[in-house]
């Protein structure tokens, strides 16, 4: 038989679930994400001319200009919420540097060679970090161009510096998100811990295996998760 | 000049339309078959009396309401565009330093039709601003979002976005009436034949004539207010200070379209898309090389062990 063939390995059968998100958890993330798919397909109608047709879905191009800053305004909200919430588990450690220097092994998910992990590894405080100072932002230049409600608070020179801005930073949010999104698919089993609330412990043992260790010995870092019972 | 010309009584078809667009908000035209003679108006401030001719016949023939304002001490009223006052009348006490003469620069502010127009190209909602090839830029309020980037795109402070219907307004140079042969109706009328319309190399040279008579009169800064920066206007002034054109109420002295809106409106886009397309080809490329990050049995095996006891 050729070397190209190899036995299937067999699917690992969870034997321990680990309690990641609460369920309040979940619907703030997902008010979070819905939110920003909105702003995101409303925003690019806007941005790019090739991609107007995008207002067919918000009801024709007043409307979405309409509908833009209020769901500007949900995703503000959800992300203050998750801001209080995270931060302190998001907060950098020494590790974090070592993790970062080996981005080679983090790329081939050699995590063997990592320092082990606690609740998030460096790439996701950084993307934490770049959401949390990116909202924000969108959300103060967003404020300047909602003449509906704001035109009087500025002058045109400080509007056009903020429709820039906000288009650029725009663009920083959506490849930020990229990167978000396509790490919860590469790293298998992750997205169930949105969806479902939990993870298996082999995928808490292999990519936080701090945070694992430290639920089973009861050590109060991250306060809430407990393995499940 | 046709702004001497009656109306005729018969219906008319408009001479121009959607086949005569050079530029089209959001969007590509098909290069126009013919290119219409340029139009301009030309208003000379030095011939203005302040009367408000204008601002009431624009009123009229657009069929607008202004509101009823307040008197702040000057006889500029409202006291600035509105989307309801697209011409108006802006008033200026100046005390020339040379002369020591006290003068009353009246100037009639409204759309200057650019040639390289900041509002069309800032617009992202197509069609809603088009541009003819006799140099007309008008607004289609129906397909108008309100979205004001076209306030943030002029150089010269001219859209204004209603509260109430939320769409832009701004003059049209009476476009609808310039397709019928007509001149604006400021220009029909202005008793003192401070506004004037026709051709644009008719009334530069019409100008001309006018900036000659200033300067023998001892305004020897008179001069053709037709700014270079966005590629010349289609509303122009005689003014008696060219050399600063920023005396009569905030005129820009170079005005150009702001190097941000260009940014913004060019490289942005491509850089924007150029980004956001690498990052979602670097995830595709890397999955085909590295493939899924999957937990092994083992992994399980090394929770369980870690947690035994702990959980069923």
């Amino acid at each position: 038989m050729s070397d190209a063939i190899r036995p299937a390995p067999e699917t690992p059968e969870p034997r321990v679930t680990v309690r990641r998100y609460s369920a309040l958890t979940r619907i703030n993330h997902w008010t979070l994400a819905g939110s920003f798919v909105l702003l995101t397909l409303s925003g690019m109608a806007l941005f790019h001319p090739s991609l107007f047709w995008l207002s067919t879905f918000f009801g024709g191009g007043p409307t979405l200009r309409w509908l833009h800053p209020v769901f500007g305004c949900v995703l503000i909200v959800a992300w203050l919420f998750m801001f209080l919430r995270f931060a302190w588990a998001n907060l950098p450690e020494r590790t974090d540097w070592v993790w970062m220097t080996k981005v080679r092994d983090v790329l081939s998910g050699r995590e063997e060679n990592l320092p082990e992990v606690g609740k998030y590894n460096a790439g996701q405080k950084l993307v934490f970090w770049s959401f949390a100072l990116l909202v924000p932002a969108l959300f103060l230049t967003g404020l300047v161009i909602w003449d509906q409600y704001f035109y009087d608070w500025t002058t045109i020179p400080q509007k056009r510096v903020a429709v820039l801005a906000h288009a650029l930073l725009a663009i920083g949010m959506i490849t930020v998100w990229i990167v978000h999104a396509y790490a919860a698919i590469w790293v298998q089993g992750t997205i169930q811990a949105m969806t479902r609330g939990y993870v298996t412990g082999g995928w808490a043992w292999r990519h936080h295996r701090k945070w694992l260790r430290d639920l089973v010995s009861g050590r109060k870092r991250t306060p809430p998760a407990t393995p499940a019972e | 000049m046709t702004i001497t010309v009656n109306p005729p009584v018969a219906a008319t078809a408009p001479a121009y339309g959607e086949q005569d667009l050079l530029r089209r908000s959001a969007s590509s035209v098909p290069a126009p078959g013919r290119q219409l003679e340029a139009v301009s108006k030309l208003i000379d401030v030095s011939k203005c009396i302040g009367c408000k001719a204008c601002q009431s016949a624009c009123l009229e023939w657009n069929n607008l309401k202004e509101e009823i304002g307040v008197n702040t001490g000057t006889y500029q009223n409202p006291h600035d565009l509105t989307p309801n006052t697209w011409t108006l009348m802006k008033f200026t006490e100046w005390v020339n330093p040379q002369t020591d003469n006290l003068e009353w620069l009246i100037r009639k502010d409204g759309c200057m039709h650019c040639a390289d127009p900041g509002c069309l190209k800032a617009c992202p909602s197509p069609g809603a601003i088009v541009q003819y090839t006799n140099g007309i830029v008008d607004f289609d309020r129906e397909k108008c979002i309100g979205c004001g980037y076209c306030v943030k795109g002029c150089p010269f402070n001219i859209p204004r976005i209603s509260n109430v219907t939320h769409k832009a307004y701004k003059c049209s140079l009476c476009s609808d009436r310039v397709a019928v042969g007509q001149g604006p109706a400021c220009a029909k009328a202005c008793p003192t034949k401070a506004i004037v319309f026709g051709t644009k190399e008719q009334m530069k040279a019409h100008a001309d004539k006018r900036i000659a008579d200033l300067k023998s009169r001892g305004f020897d800064k008179a001069g053709l207010y037709d700014p270079p920066g966005v590629g010349g206007t289609h509303v122009m002034y005689v003014l008696h200070h060219a050399d600063q054109p920023s005396l009569y109420a905030g005129l820009p002295d170079n005005p150009r379209i702001s190097p941000i809106v260009e940014a913004w409106k060019g490289v942005t886009k491509y850089a924007g898309f150029a980004v956001i397309g690498l990052a979602a080809a670097f995830g595709f490329v890397h999955h085909l090389v590295a493939g899924p990050n999957k937990v092994t049995e083992h992994d399980e095996e090394e929770a369980a062990r870690l947690t035994e006891g702990r959980s069923p």
